[in-house]
């Protein structure tokens, strides 16, 4: 065996990429308990923090590219050490000195999003294009945005979300501009997948093209645009109003803004998204929406709110392969299963193409539906 | 031009004594040189050096020039005077001196401690002593003070913290006032079945000393009662004791229990951590002191719905009084001891444990009453269903060390957690496991007990347990424990599965902290305790003078050093009332009512409560004996009407004016 010699400059290295807190851990092993990679395979967190503390990292290894960033580590660490900067900081370092390789697949969904501001590598002209179904007049003059995120743009399983959004927002008499090509991705995975550079300029160009189209308010359908909108566009000098579709939506049904028509005689079950519910503390709306709608019975997985479990697509991970027998996504499926949900609801595209592709490898008779929360309101009017 | 207004008086005389301090100074700065320079000032009579200020021959040098010469302001050069400031006035004192006609100059730490050798050295010394000389010169004498000390002791909490410090002052034949809020004395300790190291039986070693307290003459022991309100000052604070109504005549009852045993309705028994049941008319334990029973209003059915009164039917004595009242009651105390100890943190907020949810997690308070032959089960361990448990599993850190709940370390559960696992062993046979982070077994006797439990074959797992889940049903023996952790010594997760799991809880502060700290002015450190007037130097006094902190109050501790915190409390005490008076600090703020404009600014700012309004007079006045003369008044008064005794702006502005001009 070789005896290992502790390695100030790496620790320093990650250090200057963000890993602050680094020192505090006292490596009690409760990140690594809490991690669901360790319900499906190994990976010892909290041995990762030691290497770093030490300088000691095997950047070779795959494990710096598990983190899902889905913040159950963090959020319960007694040392408030921010796990998920610190692996940030591996991948940045990685990123930005090319010690080691960067997964092939995440490799091109980042030279997408550089090349065409998504990462499926579609052009940038067809980014409105899922509205065009609608024939809707949408105001270029008015001040409130509807961001759709690249999946729901682009992804013909998740478009439905973008529309169902459209749709309902029509219904409920907001005005609202889409800025189509001129939006790129909001970069919240790239920048949790090492690329900071990369997100400092899809930023740069956000915020240009809103602040060029007036914007002051922003909604959204992806939780982790809601996230780099509200908490890392802020400090680069944004300053617009950003809503996650469910906080817009949810006093408008509250008011009976609404008029539902249909019963939605269904068994839903809600997971909380990881950026969502972790990351912003945002659980009652999407389940007050859910029990307004006339026959829905709403019903709890095993793991909600705080606890929820991660579909395992934040942190970039929705662009890499996970194997077969590793998804998070199946294992939530069938709790969904468990608790027979008829629909499993959702309010993050990431979660719901985690959820679509799982589903294929369930061929069980008995099923469940994945559908966004705001499709759910459709349904019912 | 000098900046100083009003001129010195003429008969000042000023002997200034530079000290060598051996090489400390000398071999740094030139002493002789400095008590020749100080020598060519006006007031100046006398300037001398020698090698040892503070030895009784330096002293005596002062003595001889004040007696003889008639020197009547005296500058020391010699080290900071936070060492011998206080030697030297007593030296003032004794030769007929106001001691604070006394100025020193620190030329030890501020000076030849700093710099290389050389002239430059001995040029600041020079300034600082001239500094000192023209300060010394607006010096004029302060009256010093002291209070009587009236001889009674409170002691608030009757825990073993409380009694032992109750004890302590009694067997010395001084009064002392326990007020307990609980029908009885024991405080935690009287939960507990065993107590670690020595595994001593918790019962046989405290009850003996709660007897005491009951038969001793100098205790006046007041249970189910409150402090309310104190008022005054060291060695004389007015205290409102507010003895809640029980219902039963305490001069009456004989203790015979019968009303307990005849009452219909039962409750959760607090004492029993709500495992078991009492009566509405209760003890809370077979050994409780005083032996009188109480009525819980709350739960006895006479108050509740106007029917009952079976106790008073049986009660022969005639003890049983619906018709009482709380009453409060004056006391006249000297010095207070503050003895509260502490609440154990509630861990249902972690619902990844399960507690609350899944009915064979405890906490370590529940063990402590599963063990005991006075608790719900007579001793014995019991699953929810009646079984006995084959394996547990025992959790550290529950709510410590944890920024998310209490940062700090408990210091007791790493003890508690092995006591637990010998007791598991011993009452069952089972398995044990030990979920920990750190194992700090750091008093006498400790790291000893952890071997001979390591030795008892119990499993160390080192980790911090992340889920507990009562997902493996086994047929056999129902529903058991899932946990769920990284083992970090083994590098891997590990899935326990247990009959029992116990949760050993932070000691946290107590509920009502803050209360009692505003009712006493005390201070309270960040992790929500009680704070002591010095960490490390004081430990037991408070920033208020004459209130003393022991026990978990104070900060999470086991019983031995709870114990020794006591005695030294109920000793500082002790020292207060035989001396039968207290001095106070003569350094304090001194209003000029001509200037003062009845603003009242300063009365809300003093954190000593010392400045209270005159309505008569419509002027601020300051309470010299509250007043620790720290001039936040002085800083804060518009009208410029408030200096603090010592430190006026003359005397300030003479000495910044010697030392730069
Ligand atoms: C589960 C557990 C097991 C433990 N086992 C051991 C052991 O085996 N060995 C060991 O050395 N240590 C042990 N400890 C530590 C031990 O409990 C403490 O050291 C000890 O009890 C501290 O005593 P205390 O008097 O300061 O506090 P407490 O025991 O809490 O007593 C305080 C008393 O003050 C009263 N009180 C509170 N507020 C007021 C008020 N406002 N007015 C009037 N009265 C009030 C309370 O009713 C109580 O009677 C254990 C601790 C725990 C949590
Ligand atoms: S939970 Fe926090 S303190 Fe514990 S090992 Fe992980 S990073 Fe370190
Ligand atoms: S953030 Fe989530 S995926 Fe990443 S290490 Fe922590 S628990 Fe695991």
């Amino acid at each position: 065996m070789v005896a290992l010699t502790p390695f100030k400059e790496a620790a320093d290295m990650l250090m200057e990429a963000g890993a602050e807190k680094l020192d505090n851990c006292y490596q009690c092993g409760l990140c690594t308990g809490s991690c669901p990679w360790n319900q499906v395979r190994s990976f010892l967190v909290r041995r990762i923090i030691h290497q770093a503390q030490l300088g000691v990292i095997d950047f070779e290894s795959e494990d710096l590219w598990l983190c899902t960033t889905c913040r159950n580590c963090v959020q319960r660490c007694p040392r408030g050490v921010e796990i998920i900067d610190i692996m940030k900081a591996m991948r940045r370092v990685i990123t930005e000195t090319g010690t080691a390789k960067i997964p092939d697949s995440l490799r091109l969904a980042i030279t997408n999003i550089a090349g065409a501001g998504n990462p499926l590598g579609e052009p940038p002209e067809q980014r409105g294009d899922w509205a065009a179904p609608l024939r809707l007049k949408h105001k270029a003059d008015s001040s409130t945005l509807y961001f759709s995120c690249c999946i729901p743009a682009y992804e013909p399983k998740v478009k439905r979300v973008a529309r169902a959004t459209a749709q309902v927002l029509k219904t409920s008499g907001t005005d609202f501009n889409i800025l189509a090509s001129r939006e790129n991705c909001c970069g919240e995975s790239v920048r949790k997948a090492g690329d900071e550079n990369l997100f400092n300029s899809l930023a740069e160009k956000n915020i240009k093209a809103f602040s060029e189209a007036g914007i002051k308010q922003i909604l959204v359908s992806s939780p982790h645009c809601y996230h780099s909108f509200k908490n890392e566009y802020s400090k680069l000098g944004a300053d617009f109003e950003v809503l996650h579709i469910v906080q817009y939506l949810a006093p408008l049904v509250s008011e009976g803004k609404f008029k539902f028509k249909k019963e939605v005689k269904k068994k839903v079950a809600y997971h909380d998204s990881c950026y969502l519910a972790r990351h912003n503390g945002i659980y009652d709306e999407p389940r007050r929406i859910l029990e307004s709608i006339p026959g829905i019975e709403l019903v709890e997985l095993p793991d909600v709110k705080e606890n929820t479990l991660c579909c395992g697509g934040g942190g970039g991970r929705i662009w890499m392969d996970t194997k077969k027998d590793e998804r998070f996504s199946d294992l939530r499926i069938q709790q969904a299963l468990d608790v027979g949900a008829d629909v499993l609801a959702v309010s993050c595209p990431y979660c719901m193409l985690n959820f679509e592709d799982s589903l294929l490898g369930f061929s069980n008779t008995k099923t469940v539906e994945i559908k966004d929360v705001v499709e759910l309101i459709c349904e019912g009017l | 031009m000098s900046i100083l207004k009003g001129k010195p008086d003429d008969d000042i005389k000023i002997g200034v004594y530079v000290c060598h301090c051996g090489h400390n100074i000398a071999s740094t700065v030139d002493v002789e040189e400095v008590a020749r320079r100080a020598k060519e000032l006006g007031e100046v009579s006398v300037a001398r050096d020698y090698v040892y200020m503070c030895s009784s021959k330096g002293q005596n040098l002062i003595r001889q020039d004040i007696m003889q010469l008639g020197i009547n302001r005296v500058v020391v050069a010699a080290c900071s005077p936070r060492l011998y400031e206080q030697t030297f006035q007593n030296v003032l004192r004794e030769s007929g001196l106001n001691p604070y006609l006394l100025q020193v100059a620190n030329i030890r730490e501020q000076c030849a401690w700093l710099h290389e050798p050389g002239p430059l050295a001995t040029e600041k010394a020079n300034r600082l002593v001239k500094g000192a000389i023209k300060r010394v010169i607006h010096h004029s004498p302060i009256e010093e003070q002291s209070v009587p000390v009236f001889p009674a002791t409170l002691v608030i909490g009757g825990g073993i913290a409380g009694i032992q410090a109750a004890l302590e002052i009694a067997n010395s034949q001084q009064i002392v006032y326990l007020v307990e809020r609980e029908p009885s004395i024991g405080g935690h300790m009287a939960q507990f079945d065993k107590t670690f190291p020595t595994l001593d039986c918790s019962a046989c070693i405290l009850t003996p000393k709660m007897n005491e307290v009951a038969r001793n003459p100098y205790i006046r022991l007041m249970t189910y009662s409150e402090v309310v309100e104190v008022s005054g000052y060291v060695g004389n604070f007015n205290v409102k004791v507010r003895r809640k109504a029980r219902y039963i005549d305490e001069d009456k009852c004989v203790g015979c229990g019968i009303c307990v045993e005849k009452c219909p309705w039962s409750t959760e028994s607090e004492f029993d951590a709500d495992l078991g049941v009492r009566k509405a008319v209760y003890t809370p334990f077979p050994q409780a002191i005083p032996n009188i029973p109480v009525i819980d209003k709350e739960r006895c059915v006479y108050f509740l719905k106007g029917k009952c009164r079976a106790c008073e039917k049986f009660c022969e004595a005639k003890a049983i009084n619906f018709q009482q009242e709380d009453l409060f009651i004056e006391l006249h105390v000297g010095a207070i001891i503050v003895a509260t100890g502490y609440d154990v943190f509630d861990p249902t907020p972690i619902s990844q444990y399960g507690y609350g949810r899944l009915p064979n997690v405890f906490t370590s308070l529940e063990f402590e009453r599963l063990c005991s032959p006075s608790g719900p089960t007579g001793g014995q361990l019991k699953l929810a269903d009646g079984r006995e448990p084959k394996s547990l599993a025992v959790i550290h850190c529950v709510g410590s060390r944890d920024q998310n709940y209490n940062a700090y370390c408990s210091r007791v559960c790493c003890m508690h957690s092995l006591k637990y696992s010998h007791l598991f062993k011993e009452k069952t046979g089972g398995e044990v496991y030990q979920i920990y982070i750190d194992m700090r077994c750091t008093g006498k006797g400790y790291e000893e007990f952890y071997e001979r439990v390591q030795g008892e074959h119990v499993r160390f797992i080192r980790g911090k347990l992340a889920t507990i889940t009562a997902d493996s049903p086994d047929s056999e023996t129902g529903e058991k424990l899932s946990l769920s952790c990284e083992d970090t010594l083994l590098g891997g997760l590990v899935n326990i599965p247990v009959d029992m799991a116990v949760l050993c809880v932070a000691l946290e502060p107590r509920h009502d902290a803050e209360q009692v700290a505003q009712i006493l002015r005390l201070g309270r450190s960040r992790d929500g305790f009680f704070m002591e007037r010095h960490p490390k130097l004081d430990p037991v006094a408070t920033m208020s003078e004459g209130i003393f902190i022991v026990g978990c109050c104070q900060g999470p501790k086991d019983i031995p050093d709870t114990v020794a915190q006591a005695s030294a409390a109920a000793a500082r005490a002790l020292a207060m009332i035989v001396r039968g008076k207290m001095e106070t600090g003569a350094i304090t703020a001194a209003i000029d009512e001509t200037l003062c404009s009845a603003c009242k600014v300063c009365n809300a700012l003093c954190p000593y409560g010392a400045i209270f309004f005159d309505e008569v007079s419509n002027v601020s006045r300051v309470n010299r004996i509250l007043c620790k003369g720290c001039n936040v008044c002085g800083a804060a008064c518009p009208s410029g009407a408030i200096s603090t005794r010592n430190f006026s702006e003359s005397q300030i502005l003479a000495e910044i004016e010697g030392v730069l001009v």
